[in-house]
């Protein structure tokens, strides 16, 4: 029957396709406020057009496109290669699931080959990603509930040292550029991978204590239980994705599913929220990290010898045969695709990313109506978006 | 493929659906519903695709917009014309063979690809695309918002980037550029307005771009304060 669980019921189809209307309790005129695009919590310039009864939230409406830059438009006139720079720009924290989401989509789009050494460390740096993603964004989380500062650099410290060997292998923090189409940039030195090794060691300490530190503290129980609540068929029928969608207790992950890289060679199991809520969100992204960090103890053990790159792949005049592909990750924030048209040019005639963060939003007035209007902030926190994903 | 197709004809009388063949390597062949299908039709299609419990697509995951402007075709085309000619000092009607290049003004379309995947089965993707019936003044798709909600905002970036206009949206506004906007920027004979203010920077191309643009701007000024001047006519002259 169906493979993860989830059946839609089917009279609850048609209710959940638009958020309700809600009508304001007392007399009195509605505060209409707007929320941004300068606000401390909305993690950059993104803006929502509130209108409060009292505290309550009656409506409210995103407003996108303050850092819209029509990324697609700057790659379509581009060659292929040249716009993996610009993909570390979508989402600035995760600049190696990106990379690999387009280098998928061009080797799906080619029929490229990838080395097994290859897979294997994309595998390792998208896993370190998604630890380092997750831990940053339980820091604001918790920072956007006034704990100011500490927890937050208490995930910076697991962070920076990721960062730091983000930085020996690629040569940049944040802006990596490091997959190519058919492989990797340049090979990892066995000095790297025993200073991986060396970090993945001590990354279960670091969850341990960062969840010990927020998991029995009244406040944030008390602020985020019950708060948010998402239910798995508008989930899916809205197409959130990511720890959010798995929050909400639907079992999807690309990837088991997507058959993506060499997931399948690894045991790990997918955490599933039971309550729909934020504080689900945040403790399903503190068990990711703990999955994650079986598959890097599993891939590091495993890693094979052999080249980066793919022998025959070509680097100049690379235009691929006339023709389309999707591909997709499952990147820490959801489901990033590339989605790619060739007219046998050198370069594509159509250039699409499908962004997690966006669509995610989707369902946040839905999520927010009826809650006071400081769980706003934190309902917005917990989706995790990055603004440069959002508006590209 | 071919059975999807079957499966939505047996269960939408009247819907046109082709298979559109993918020539790359990636195999993801996509579904085209026939233009000029009526709204519900449409709509239609997408309700048995989401709802039929052997395809079960309830997970709409990517909506975008591809341009297709008109294309001029060159063909070559043999002609045969009589031709008269003096044959030996005699005046006759020869039938005369000759290869003339022709030019074919193939009209362009929008169009709207939506990529589909199962949750509750975990296949996928299906891909179905809906084509408009021009560029310019027939754009209108029928929107799948009703029937999977993540199309909202993608459909509403498509119509800003692409002027693609949903019937049947909830909220159709402009996504990522600022009301007001008029052109679709992602269409491929999209052309940037020269009206901004270039700062004059060191880097020589840019400099000269910057003293052209205000020079032409000075210009027309004068002209528009000469006017003001003269009649008390409108306009502000900017960018004229």
């Amino acid at each position: 029957m169906s493979t993860s669980g989830f059946v839609q019921e089917k009279d609850m189809r048609e209710g959940w396709n638009r958020p309700p209307v809600m009508k304001p309790d007392g007399e009195g005129e509605l505060l209409e406020v707007a929320m941004g695009p300068h606000h401390p919590s909305t993690h950059g310039v993104f803006r929502m057009d509130v209108a409060l009864d009292g505290e309550r939230v009656i409506r409210l409406k995103p407003v996108f496109g303050y850092l819209h830059r029509n990324h697609e438009k700057i790659a379509e006139g581009m060659s292929y290669l040249g716009s993996m720079p610009f993909t570390d720009r979508l989402d600035y924290l995760c600049p190696l699931t990106n990379n690999w989401a387009y280098a998928l989509a061009v080797e799906k789009l080619t029929g490229q080959e990838v080395p097994e050494r290859a897979e294997y460390l994309r595998v390792i740096l998208g896993e370190l990603t998604r630890v380092q993603n997750h831990a940053s964004s339980i820091g604001f989380l918790i920072q956007e509930m006034g704990a100011s500062g500490t927890p937050l650099m208490y995930a910076f410290k697991a962070r920076e040292k990721i960062l730091d060997l983000f930085e020996e292998l690629t040569g940049a923090r944040m802006m990596c550029n490091y997959m190519r189409f058919g492989g990797c940039r340049v090979d990892a030195s066995a000095a790297w991978l025993d200073a991986t090794r060396k970090v993945v060691a001590g990354l279960p300490g670091f969850v341990d204590e960062f969840e010990r530190l927020l998991r029995t503290n009244e406040i944030l129980m008390a602020r985020t239980q019950g708060v948010g609540i998402l239910r798995p068929e508008l989930a899916v029928n809205a197409g959130v994705t990511g720890p959010m969608l798995r929050a909400s207790g639907v079992n999807y992950d690309i990837r088991k599913v997507g058959g993506y890289g060499v997931y399948n060679r690894f045991k790990f199991r997918v955490p599933l929220g039971d309550h729909w809520d934020v504080y689900d969100r945040y403790m399903i992204r503190m068990l990711e990290m703990r999955e994650s960090i079986k598959i890097l103890e599993q891939a590091l053990k495993d890693i094979p010898g052999g080249p980066v790159m793919d022998a025959k792949a070509k680097l100049r005049g690379f235009r691929p045969k006339p023709g389309e592909a999707y591909g997709r990750i499952e990147s820490p924030k959801g489901e990033l695709g590339f989605y790619l048209i060739s007219d046998g040019g050198p370069n594509p005639y159509r250039y699409r990313v499908r962004p997690p963060s966006l669509i995610n939003l989707t369902i946040l007035e839905d999520m927010c109506l009826g809650q006071n209007v400081a769980d706003v902030v934190l309902i917005f926190g917990s989706v995790d978006i990055i603004l440069g994903e959002v508006d590209r | 493929m071919e059975e999807i197709k079957a499966a939505i004809e047996a269960a939408v009388p009247g819907a046109g659906v082709e298979i559109v063949v993918n020539p790359s390597v990636s195999g993801q062949h996509s579904l085209r519903l026939r233009p000029g299908d009526s709204v519900s039709g449409a709509v239609a299609v997408a309700k048995f695709l989401r709802d039929d419990p052997e395809l079960a697509l309830d997970f709409l995951s990517n909506v975008t917009g591809v341009d297709w402007p008109d294309k001029e075709i060159a063909e070559k085309v043999k002609v045969t014309r009589t031709v008269t000619k003096t044959v030996e000092g005699v005046e006759q009607a020869v039938e005369e063979t000759v290869e003339e290049t022709r030019k074919r003004v193939e009209p362009g379309c929008l169009e709207a690809v939506y990529h589909l995947f199962s949750v509750a089965k975990g296949h996928g993707p299906v891909v179905l695309r809906i084509k408009t019936e021009n560029r310019t003044d027939q754009v209108e798709l029928p929107s799948l918002t009703p029937v999977w909600r993540s199309a909202e905002f993608q459909e509403r970036e498509i119509f800003d980037l692409y002027g693609i206009v949903f019937t049947g949206h909830p909220d159709l506004r402009r996504l990522l550029m600022w009301e007001g906007f008029k052109d679709h920027p992602m269409r491929r004979d999209y052309v940037e307005p020269d009206d901004f203010e270039y700062e004059p920077t060191a880097h020589d191309e840019v400099l000269k771009r910057a003293m052209a643009h205000q020079a032409k701007q000075k210009a027309a000024e004068t002209v528009a304060g000469a006017a003001d001047a003269g009649a008390g006519a409108e306009g502000t002259g900017v960018g004229a």
